[in-house]
């Protein structure tokens, strides 16, 4: 962040006070980004999803599950061949038409992660999408939290030049 | 801050001054383009298998909005086949100079054409039927193709690159986010203009063509309509065109005032939060819509597109800046403090890219084997299993795009705010809120 043009030469002081709500806001957004969470413990269950694949889409395409859990997936295509990729587990099965098929791994990465086809299946093949979440999304809440700290500390800190 | 002139190397100045490097890189774009569009017609049908979609869209894509535009600004169009053949043949000629009198109509474009909201109507009509066009290589194909022809025929009809001024799809967004690069070509000495005579920069003389995008270089405050074709750096006699190196989105400084460019801003905001949502969400009936081009639920889609972009985003805008007390007019605040959205447009597509790309990106390497999907192999990788790359970085990415995008938007609004004199915190709130729907979507 440099001094904006319309602010005079910032002096020694003025800097120095800058310089430490810079720092304060940048350790803000490390708390926010890092600080560990109190692990909520949950009991780890088995949990069973039977997912529908068809042209272009799955149903439900939207699973929540906790971390710890062992998840199995019975993928059902009803009608081309589709596959299912789970992001980062880097995990994949795929059904045949009108089959099915299991996938089971143990939830153990808690998170938000976009499951796709992994079987070319048509035009719209590359958007077929879904979403697992494993305990709750907290990298979407601390970006949220990033964003309005980093707007905040901003609007301040041209509060305190001004 | 300083600027670093970039043409007093004597490397860089001697390559963008000639006209072979540059001839050199127009002619393997235009044999990738040739052969994109054949592709795209005979190849196999399935996208995802066909040089078409898998260069066009996925790799060249790629390039335009995670490298050229963010740092190179226009450096896309310096090196752009589409208008190439109408330029040759408006000029009669592929490098010698002229000394003839130009060809063809060579009539100027209409007044009430001279603006950007021709290419804001074509982006959003190849943003109405993207799903198709992304997806069929056909489509692809027929678009590329399309764009071609209508820059020939332009460029028989009109002067210089009228294509490339009122019409390219691509072209106006390029403009728009290349007020933010790094990277600009600009005049060095005000004073050499004004006592230049002849002023063949925009004329031309027998070193080069004057400026092909209808700019007069001695003017250039801004990035937006120059294409960066090098040819002012040809022609003019006094040594007085740089390329410099700046600070990023050092043209944002000044905020526009018109209000086509302000749309344009609203149309590439609103389009990225489309795209993340429709294409890159779990919800299945909104692929459904968007595909079908042509059914009932398209035609929603296509309303609810155009209303989120023409009515709700600029609305909402309109409403925070609305209570403002300021003698400015409604519509010069609007246009001004919409510039705060163009680093957040481009950052969002920037975060769009990256979950598509790097889940995409292994289509590369197969393709490249085999281009038309015949079952070639030419490299041996053709069977190369699809697989997404650095999904683990892929959120944290994000994140750190979409925030920074949101600081520098910040920034961006604070310093247009202090033009037409009003506060920038309903703006900042505004891409607060904008940012946050984003992240929501991607993440
Ligand atoms: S405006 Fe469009 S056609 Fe013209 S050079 Fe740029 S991208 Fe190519
Ligand atoms: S030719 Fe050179 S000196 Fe003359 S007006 Fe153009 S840029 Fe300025
Ligand atoms: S002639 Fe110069 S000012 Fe005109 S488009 Fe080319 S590089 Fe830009
Ligand atoms: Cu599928």
């Amino acid at each position: 962040m440099r001094p904006t043009p319309n602010t005079d030469r910032p002096t020694s002081h003025n800097l120095m006070r800058f310089h430490f709500s810079l720092l304060l806001l940048v350790t803000a957004g490390l708390v926010v980004a890092f600080a560990p969470l109190p692990a909520q413990p949950i009991t780890p269950q088995e949990r069973t999803f039977e997912i529908d694949a068809h042209q272009f889409a799955y149903s439900p395409s939207e699973i929540k599950v906790n971390p710890g859990d062992t998840v199995t997936i019975q993928l059902v295509s009803t009608d081309v061949v589709h596959g299912i990729y789970v992001d980062d587990y880097d995990i994949s099965v795929e059904a045949d038409p009108g089959q099915s098929a299991t996938l089971t791994f143990v939830a153990d990465k808690p998170g938000s992660f976009r499951f796709r086809c992994n079987i070319t299946c048509g035009a719209m093949h590359p958007f077929m999408i879904g979403k697992l979440t494993v305990g709750s999304n907290n990298w979407l809440y601390r970006s949220i939290g990033l964003a309005a700290l980093a707007v905040l500390g901003m609007t301040v800190s041209r509060k305190q030049k001004a | 801050m300083a600027k670093i002139e970039l043409t007093r190397i004597p490397f860089i100045k001697n390559i963008l001054k000639s006209r072979y490097p540059q001839l050199a890189v127009f002619i393997v774009m235009l044999i990738g383009y040739i052969f994109a569009i054949l592709a795209g017609l005979i190849g196999t049908p399935v996208g995802s298998h066909n040089f078409s979609i898998v260069f066009v869209w996925i790799a060249w894509w790629a390039l335009l909005i995670l490298v050229a535009v963010p740092f190179f600004g226009r450096g896309w169009c310096a090196v752009c086949p589409i208008p190439l053949p109408g330029e040759w043949l408006q000029r009669g000629a592929v490098l010698s100079p002229p000394d003839k009198r130009p060809k063809w109509l060579n009539l100027r474009v209409p007044k009430m054409f001279r603006n950007i909201w021709l290419q804001n109507i074509s982006f959003l009509l190849l943003a109405l039927f993207s799903s198709v066009l992304l997806t069929t290589p056909n489509i692809t194909g027929i678009v590329l193709a399309a764009m071609l022809f209508a820059a020939i025929g332009l460029s028989t009809v009109f002067e210089r690159r009228a294509f490339c001024r009122y019409l390219c799809p691509v072209g106006g967004f390029i403009g728009l986010y290349s007020q933010t690069a790094p990277v600009e070509l600009r005049i060095k000495d005000k004073q050499v203009c004004v006592t230049c005579e002849g002023k063949p920069c925009y004329n031309g003389s027998s070193t080069g063509y004057g400026c092909p995008w209808d700019i007069f270089p001695g003017g250039l405050t801004k990035n937006t309509y120059c294409g960066l074709c090098m040819e002012c750096i040809r022609t003019c006699p006094h040594d007085n065109i740089a390329v410099n190196l700046r600070p990023f989105s050092a043209d944002l400084a000044k905020p526009s005032t018109r209000m086509d460019e302000a749309f344009k801003a609203f149309i590439m905001l609103g389009s990225a939060i489309i795209y993340a949502g429709v294409l890159l969400g779990p919800w299945g009936a909104f692929k459904d819509a968007a595909y079908n081009v042509g059914s009932g639920a398209w035609f929603i889609y296509a309303v609810v597109f155009l209303a989120i972009i023409f009515v709700v985003l600029p609305g909402l805008f309109t409403l925070g800046i609305l209570n403002t007390k300021n003698a400015l007019p409604l519509k010069q605040r609007f246009a001004s403090l919409s510039t705060a959205l163009i680093p957040l447009g481009l950052m969002f597509w920037v975060a769009f890219s990256l979950s598509f790309v790097l889940t995409n990106a292994s289509y590369i390497i197969a393709a490249l084997s085999d281009p038309l999907g015949l079952g070639w192999n030419l490299f041996g990788t053709a069977n190369m299993a699809w697989q997404p790359m650095l999904t683990s970085i892929l959120a944290p990415a994000q994140t750190l795009v979409l925030v920074g995008g949101l600081i520098w938007s910040a920034r961006t609004a604070q310093k247009a705010a202090g033009e037409v004199k009003v506060s920038p915190i309903p703006v900042i709130v505004y891409c607060l809120l904008a940012t946050c729907l984003m992240l929501w979507l991607l993440l």
